[in-house]
């Protein structure tokens, strides 16, 4: 629903900018900048925004499947900035994003409650009984989930998988049942464990799963501001959010 | 001269109708026009599909029982009695009706969330109400209900009170006056309230997801399997929300026929 709500308002901003002279209010006459971000930014991005000098940046936070889908379907954005890189590469290949950049990278891990754990390694959730809270198919932290225990083999993978109680549509679902205790663990992203804010802990994964997922970022192709719009691509590359992700925890792709 | 000006209005108001009517059926018929209807039936034949509007069928039928056997004794107690706070008691039932889905769901995540003494005095007994189908039973009796109690309770009001008396001279307990006299008087009104109430559960969303999650087949109704495919699977979305119409349109319908043809005429 929520997310339903951020579409709507999506259309209203974007309604608002074909009005050029609601930016003159504002001040300095800056070109108004629609972005879509994958959840796990809200943090930073919200922290970097009004010290962007270039543009007035009007940010919307969802799964990323689900803003390729508001673009395929037309919403107007100018810039794309997602938590997986196979999702803008796919928008690429259909002319609807212009080449992207991978800018930035986060670790998938295993999430605990940060008190009285149940769960307090890998091998511990494939024990029957352990709820397991993991990101829906389709949805950036699900398949990279998803990905990570192929790495298993089948046999654990499919033990873990059995212990799935809920497929959540995006990654706050997935914190919101471990922060409520109705799980035991879940598949989140690193930065999300360093926001939910000391609830909880994060078990990392053995290196040779590569649980590292890069995020990569583009060009609307029917932006309204596209040279604007790479800008700030550039600024999540080298400039004042590139360092606001670092300090969420994001690491350099 | 002010023929000329009733003219103008007529028209005013005919122009207004059109807008209304096509702004609100144009995304309902876009749904069955976006996509051949063989591909949204041969979308529905998917497991996850069938899984989903089985479990929505369960669910919601479980949650109008429940409304229905505490709801329809709590309506008649309402309307038939006054007494202090009654206005008070309406209010707080009726709370729900207005409430936000996701203030739903953190409210019953507050009160019956696992961490909860209620949430955890249910999983000791066996039937964990998070990630259970149980929680999604739940959810859709919280929000519904007010739906149902609000249209039995003026339902209830509306029976000649002289129908209940003369059934008590009769000899008749105030039991059988009840099930024998009001009951059967205040049906339509009745058989409205479960209309919308169904038509609630059928489409809760934010409240189950948040309090009950989403599995395939143990929680995941079909709203939630429609925001499942919403970006993955557009078509299966599409067929999911055409049976939803279809539904909600049976179920509109079905109360409009019960209330009397004189609804139907307009």
């Amino acid at each position: 629903m929520r997310r339903l709500l951020a579409l709507a308002g999506l259309l209203v901003v974007a309604g608002c900018g074909d009005d050029g002279t609601l930016a003159v209010g504002a001040g300095a006459k800056k070109p108004q900048l629609v972005v879509s971000a994958a959840s796990s930014m809200k943090q930073a991005l919200t922290t970097c925004a009004p010290d962007y000098a270039d543009a007035d940046l009007r940010l919307q936070f969802a799964g990323s499947d689900e803003l390729a889908a508001q673009i395929r379907q037309g919403v107007p954005v100018d810039v794309l900035a997602a938590a997986s890189t196979a999702l803008p590469d796919a928008l690429a290949a259909e002319g609807e994003l212009g080449a992207p950049v991978s800018f930035a990278s986060n670790e998938l891990v295993l999430a605990v409650p940060a008190e009285k754990a149940r769960v307090a390694s890998l091998a511990e959730l494939e024990q029957p009984g352990i709820k397991l809270v993991i990101g829906a198919e389709g949805v950036p932290v699900g398949d990279y989930t998803r990905r990570v225990l192929d790495q298993l083999g089948p046999r654990r993978r499919d033990a873990v998988l059995a212990n799935v109680r809920s497929n959540e549509p995006d990654v706050r679902g997935v914190v919101g049942k471990l922060t409520q205790g109705a799980a035991d663990a879940g598949f989140v992203y690193a930065t999300d464990v360093e926001a939910a804010g000391g609830r909880l802990a994060a078990i990392e994964l053995p290196e040779a799963l590569d649980a590292t997922a890069t995020y990569g970022a583009g060009v609307v192709t029917a932006a309204k501001q596209p040279e604007a719009a790479e800008a700030f691509v550039d600024d999540l590359l080298a400039g004042g959010c590139h360092e606001a992700l670092m300090a969420a925890g994001f690491g350099v792709p | 001269m002010s023929g000329l000006r009733r003219g103008w209005f007529a028209v005013a108001l005919a122009v207004a109708l059109a807008a209304v009517l096509t702004f609100l059926t144009l995304p309902v018929v876009a749904i069955f026009v976006q996509q051949p209807p063989g591909d949204l039936i041969a979308a529905l034949g998917e497991e996850g599909a069938l899984d989903a509007l089985w479990l929505s069928l369960r669910t919601t039928s479980a949650a109008l029982a429940l409304i229905l056997m505490a709801g329809t004794p709590a309506a008649y107690l309402l309307a038939t009695r006054r007494f202090r706070g009654r206005a008070a008691v309406i209010t707080l039932i009726e709370l729900p009706l207005v409430l936000p889905p996701a203030v739903a769901g953190i409210a019953l995540l507050a009160a019956l969330g696992p961490a909860t003494v209620l949430g955890r005095a249910a999983g000791d007994a066996g039937a964990p109400l998070s990630l259970a189908t149980a929680g999604v039973v739940v959810a859709l009796t919280f929000v519904a209900a007010p739906f149902y109690l609000r249209q039995a309770i003026a339902a209830f009001e509306a029976v000649d009170p002289t129908l209940l008396d003369a059934s008590r001279t009769l000899g008749a307990s105030p039991a059988r006056t009840w099930w024998r006299v009001a009951v059967p008087t205040a049906l339509p009104g009745l058989v409205a309230g479960t209309a919308l109430a169904l038509g609630r559960a059928l489409g809760e969303f934010g409240a189950t997801l948040m309090f009950a999650g989403s599995f395939q087949g143990i929680t995941q109704t079909v709203p939630l399997a429609i925001y499942d495919r919403f970006a993955t699977d557009f078509t299966a979305a599409l067929a999911l929300s055409a049976v939803l119409v279809a539904v909600s349109a049976g179920i509109l319908l079905s109360v409009k026929l019960v209330r009397g043809p004189d609804v139907l005429r307009g």
